[in-house]
């Protein structure tokens, strides 16, 4: 859906199952889809449900101390989130503009 | 002799013929295309506003615009001219999607 609305302009990975193939995530799966998406400019991570959010908070926490504060967990639906936070990022607008713009769409 | 030099603004409108009017994927297509100029963007359903920032994806598809509204934009700074007229020149492309032909359209 984002390459679609959005183009080919923005790095974009996803990832979901746990380790064992059931529902869920995994930290391992979400750091490499993190590799897939980098850029210089950063990540902003998109979430559903509880772990997904957990796991993904332990993901970056393990990246190197100089990639860990370019990669941010946006507080926003996913779906339009992803879709906002990549139409930002397209602009080349800065990390903290794309997640202020993925954000807008949570209620205040 | 002014003292200072005026600020580049300009003004226009168009009506939204495409099928689906300022849906989700043409609010995309018109935010991207407001991010490639430097000049403040706004768009409005009325001449009388409320103008909101083209620029940024949430607000733009808040506007919900169905088909048949006319897209009022104004912009001001450098470029202000070429800005309105790339976004009119989009909005009357129908942005690129189908335009289903209005039913009271009489040939011949």
């Amino acid at each position: 859906m984002v390459r679609q609305m959005v183009g080919d302009s923005v790095n974009l990975a996803y990832t979901g199952g746990d380790p064992g193939g059931g529902l869920g995530t995994g930290v391992a799966s979400i750091r490499e889809a993190i590799d897939r998406a980098w850029s210089e400019a950063g990540v902003a991570i998109l979430v559903d449900l509880g772990g997904a959010e957990t796991n993904s908070e332990m993901a970056v926490e393990m990246l190197d101390a100089d990639r860990r504060g370019r990669v941010v967990v946006c507080n926003a639906p996913i779906v339009e989130g992803a879709v906002m936070a990549a139409t930002e990022a397209s602009g080349g607008s800065p990390l903290e503009t794309v997640r202020r713009t993925a954000e807008e769409l949570s209620p205040q | 002799m002014k003292d200072h030099a005026a600020t580049e603004q300009a003004t226009d409108r168009a009506e939204l013929i495409n099928a689906v009017g300022l849906h989700a994927r043409p609010s995309v297509k018109l935010t991207q295309l407001a991010k490639t100029f430097d000049c403040r963007i706004e768009i409005a359903l009325s001449a009388d506003g409320p103008w909101v920032d083209a620029k940024s994806p949430v607000k733009v598809m808040r506007v919900k615009a169905p088909r048949g509204a006319v897209l009022h934009v104004r912009t001001s700074g450098n470029g202000a001219r070429a800005a309105v007229d790339a976004l009119m020149a989009l909005v009357r492309s129908g942005f690129g999607d189908a335009m289903d032909q209005p039913a009271d359209v009489r040939h011949g």
